[in-house]
Order: structure tokens, then C-alpha cells, then sequence
């Protein structure tokens, strides 16, 4: 692989561009692999880098139903932050943002990481309660996270209205200033390029439909569109699908996949220098480097796997934003989109062994699987190559709906459910 | 935006009337004190999570307020039947998919009036 820097950047200038390759190849599968991950979007690509960059294994193939990065990776709204409540869930994405940190120079690919801070708003006083319960918590698990009257607030985002009168009154804010944005499909390609660049092979339009076990119960590989192909090892990593996955190797899951809808305006010049999110009003806003303000809402309804939802939840999202950010009234949205979510009773993500030897799963992130792609690939792959969960991901284990052990963040996540 | 048949009212309302509850045919255990954990965990936490043809209860919020049982299919969300509380799943097959003409919706009676 040829490294990417400012030298390569003048040196394909000067010949007419002629000399870029293709940052990951397609190669046709082999009989067997070591371990397969099912699902090529930016977790399970990261699986397979930390596979093969951290425990030597590099025999994996990533196999993906539509295009790489097609699914959730290119459908959220990239909001990257970890101040969670519960002990648990901040050892796992402040994980997580620690490697978003220097991600662009691991991979050698610019995934536009941009702390710009992300600022959740408080309407009434229990947000307030809820919020600065969050900050000592938060603290104490050394995750930055502060406490803003309305006039900071306004002073670190100025669109923002508020007015005593405004539909939507604002008594304060919560600010995690590491927090922000970063570009999601370079996530998804920088992960793939660096992946392919050890070996990896990257298999995309390449359905599993069955998973094949031995006598014994353990896995021996997958049935797909392009054949068998066998794997010591495979990793579940599918999202919304994962039930649909898992119940071919006769797991049922504690899993509901709702529509979770996301949308653009047209570009504008920058006007909106952070993260805002209002888990009240059910609203969140950003602006992308290209100039498009990218917003998102909490998830439909009733659950389907349409890919695409309501028209009526994201005007209600919209009624939000306008009110809160009256200078966007007059906007046009440019494209709306939806994205199949996979839930869990309790809010959290299961990361873990499953009943079957062999089989891995990481799934359940709902509405905020985004940020943790680095941790959760990292811990991930840990607990494939060791066939024992990493200290991080233990308690994201699939029995503690059995157990009664839940890290119940339902009310804790910043967006309601 | 759907028109969900309830079956109390009997007519079709707009989908923001209703409130989806869950998977239909779920027996609430009796009892609960003597189950196992494994019992436990497939009854309450445990769900098929079907991609395609699920039975799923409703609750018709914002009319009547009652719970009936509906036969979805999640991928094009398309209602295929309704039908009350307590009675058993409905033989699909014997069914005529919901089509523009045998279910009233504006649309449809538009297009026929044209």
C-alpha cells in the first residue's frame, strides 16, 4: 500500500493523478478462512484491522451483503461523544474516543475527526437534574463533561434561540468539548484499505444465508450467494440483521430493529460550529464539512426493516430544529434516509461469545453505534482472537438478559428511545 | 403515511391514531415465580424479531384505546390483516393481500372516481 501524506498529494499532482490505486482490492473468496466477519461496515472492518494489526491474524475474510459501508456506517449522523451514565457504558466509549483521537494517522486515512464538542440541552428541570447527574458521573469516570448556563450555551453555539419566549426554553446545557464529528464512510474505507493492506480480504455482494456447524454444535462456516466457505471462527456484526444472522444458528436474540431516520439540508457556508442535541424535543444537528446540516431524530415507531420510516417523524424533528434554531426556517432538506437499527431491552450493546462455539456477536448499539466503531472493533476483535472477552466488553455479555446483570442506559442515552 | 384498519371502530385510520405493542401471541406465564431464568429470559426478553411476516398487537391510542392484533409485513409495511384481541393467528394464506382494491384508501377511491 502506498502511504498517503502531503509528498504523495504533490507527486500525483504533478503527473496528471495517474498514479493513485485502489485503496483495497476484490479478491475472489477462498475455501477457508480463519475467521470471518459478516457485515462490512465500519465495526466489523475495524474488526478485522485489530485482527490482523493487534493479534497477528490476517487469514479473515469480511463478507457484505450491498457495498462496503452501505448500511448504518453511511446512515448516521457521525456524532461522536461518550459521556454516558453508567460505569460500564463509559469504559466502552470512552475507549472508544481515545482511539477516534489518533485514528486518521493509524489507518494513514483522514477520517475527519473534528472535537468540536457536542452540547445537549436542557428544557425543564429535570433534563437539569438528569444532566448534571451525568457530569459527576462523568467526572468521576474522568469523561469531560460540564455544566453551561443559556448564555455559555449561546456563546458556543450562537444560532441557538434562547429567548424566554421561545417554544422551547432552554435553563442550561451539558458540554462534552471532546466530543464532535467525523466523516462517516472514511471510517468505513480507511478501516477497509488498512485492513486489505494486511491481507484481509473484503467480499462485498456477498450474502450469507446460511451458517454451518459441526456435529458438535461449533460453527465450520458460512453459506453465501457465492458458495461455502469455511471459517474457524465467525463474527456477527450485522445491525439491524443480526437477528435475522443469528437465527440461523438457532439463537434468538433480545432484539428489535426499528427505522432510524436521518436527513440533510443543502449546503451553506460554516454557520454552525457544533454538536447540538435535545433528547426533550427529540432533536439533533450538526453541520458537515461540506456545508450540509445533518440531523437526526430518535427512531419510529413500530419496528420494520423498510430502511426508510415515517414522513411524519422527521417533520417533527424539523418542528424542532426551527424552533430552536429560527436563522434555519427558511432551509431547504436536500435528502432523507433511513437506517435499520437493532435494539436491546436495556439500551446497551451485546458484544460477546454466544451459546454457539466459534460464533461472536456485536450488536444491539440502537441509535448510537456510530461513535464507538474504534472501541467496539478494538475490544471485538480481543474477545474473537482470544476466544475470551477484553476487560472492556465483558460485562456486554448476551446471558445478562438471563442473568439480570443489565447496564440499563435506556434512560441515561442522551436521545430518547 | 399507512391507514391501519382497527377492528373495534372498524374503519381505517391515519398510523398516527396507533401505537404498536409488541409481538402478539405471547402468553403471560401464570407462573412467574416458579419459572426458570431461561424461562424467564425467552418470555420476556428474547423476540424473533422477524424480517418479513410478523403478528404484532396495537393499541388504537388517539380513538378508541383498545389493543387488536395485526399481520405485518416489516419489510414494506404493508398491513396484510387485522383482527381482535384473543383471536387466534389468521391462515394467511387463505387471505387476499391488501391490494388498492379491496382495501378503501384515498388513493384508491380517487383513482376509481377518475
Amino acid at each position: 500500500m502506498r502511504k498517503y501524506s502531503v509528498f504523495a498529494v504533490a507527486r500525483e499532482a504533478m503527473r496528471g493523478h495517474r498514479g493513485w490505486e485502489a485503496q483495497w482490492t476484490s479478491p475472489e473468496p477462498r475455501k477457508e478462512y480463519d475467521v470471518i466477519i459478516i457485515g462490512a461496515g465500519g465495526h466489523g472492518l475495524g474488526t478485522a484491522y485489530y485482527l490482523a494489526k493487534e493479534h497477528g491474524i490476517t487469514n479473515i475474510a469480511v463478507l457484505e451483503k450491498g457495498w462496503l459501508g452501505g448500511g448504518n456506517t453511511g446512515r448516521n449522523t457521525t456524532i461522536i461523544r461518550s459521556n454516558y451514565l453508567y460505569d460500564e457504558s463509559a469504559g466502552i466509549y470512552d475507549h472508544a474516543l481515545k482511539l477516534w483521537d489518533d485514528l486518521s494517522q493509524d489507518l494513514n486515512y483522514n477520517v475527519m475527526y473534528s472535537a468540536r464538542g457536542v452540547m445537549m440541552l436542557s428544557h425543564n428541570i429535570h433534563d437539569q437534574q438528569v444532566f448534571k447527574r451525568h457530569i459527576h458521573a462523568n467526572r468521576l469516570n474522568g469523561i469531560d463533561n460540564e455544566w453551561l448556563t443559556p448564555e455559555q450555551a449561546k456563546e458556543f453555539c450562537p444560532p441557538l434561540d434562547i429567548s424566554r419566549t421561545a417554544r422551547y426554553p432552554i435553563n442550561g446545557a451539558a458540554l462534552q468539548r471532546r466530543g464532535g464529528t467525523a466523516r462517516h464512510d472514511a471510517v468505513a474505507w480507511g478501516y477497509a484499505r488498512a485492513a486489505a493492506d494486511r491481507g484481509v480480504h473484503i467480499i462485498q455482494n456477498c450474502e450469507v444465508t446460511g451458517l454451518r456447524r459441526h456435529a458438535n454444535g461449533a460453527i465450520a462456516g458460512v453459506e453465501t450467494n457465492r458458495g461455502y466457505i469455511g471459517a474457524k471462527k465467525v463474527g456477527v456484526v450485522a445491525a439491524g440483521h443480526t437477528s435475522v444472522l443469528m437465527e440461523m444458528a438457532d439463537v434468538r436474540m433480545p432484539l428489535v430493529s426499528y427505522p432510524l431516520q436521518a436527513l440533510v439540508s443543502e449546503p451553506v457556508k460554516p454557520i454552525f460550529p457544533c454538536v447540538v442535541m435535545s433528547n426533550t424535543v427529540h432533536a439533533y444537528i450538526s453541520q458537515s464539512d461540506k456545508g450540509e446540516l445533518v440531523i437526526g431524530a430518535g427512531t419510529d415507531q413500530y419496528s420494520s426493516y423498510s430502511q426508510t420510516g415515517g414522513l411524519q417523524i422527521i417533520t417533527h424533528t424539523l418542528d424542532a430544529i426551527c424552533e430552536l434554531f429560527p436563522i434555519f426556517r427558511r432551509m431547504k432538506m436536500m435528502r432523507s434516509w433511513g437506517g435499520i437499527v437493532d435494539v436491546t431491552p436495556d439500551r446497551s450493546p451485546i458484544l460477546a461469545k454466544t451459546p454457539v462455539p466459534g460464533l461472536y456477536v456485536n450488536c444491539g448499539w440502537g441509535t448510537g453505534g456510530f461513535k464507538a466503531t474504534p472501541g467496539s472493533a478494538n475490544v471485538f476483535a480481543h474477545t474473537i482472537a482470544n476466544d475470551a472477552p477484553h476487560r472492556i466488553n465483558a460485562p456486554f455479555t448476551l446471558e445478562r438478559f438471563r442473568t439480570g446483570r443489565l447496564i440499563d442506559e435506556a434512560a441515561a442515552a442522551a436521545v430518547a428511545h | 403515511m399507512l391507514l391501519i384498519y382497527c377492528p373495534y371502530c372498524e374503519e381505517e385510520r391515519s398510523e398516527l391514531e396507533f401505537r404498536q405493542a409488541g409481538d402478539a401471541h405471547i402468553a403471560r406465564p401464570t407462573n412467574m415465580t416458579e419459572m426458570t431464568d431461561e424461562e424467564f429470559e425467552a418470555f420476556f426478553f428474547l423476540r424473533d424479531n422477524v424480517k418479513g411476516l410478523t403478528y404484532e398487537r396495537w393499541r388504537h391510542l388517539n380513538g378508541c384505546g383498545r389493543f387488536f392484533n395485526a399481520a405485518r409485513d416489516t419489510v414494506s409495511d404493508k398491513f396484510v390483516t387485522t383482527y381482535k384481541a384473543g383471536l387466534p393467528k389468521p391462515d394467511i394464506s387463505t387471505l387476499r393481500p391488501a391490494t388498492e382494491a379491496t382495501v378503501e384508501t384515498y388513493e384508491a377511491t380517487e383513482s376509481n372516481a377518475k
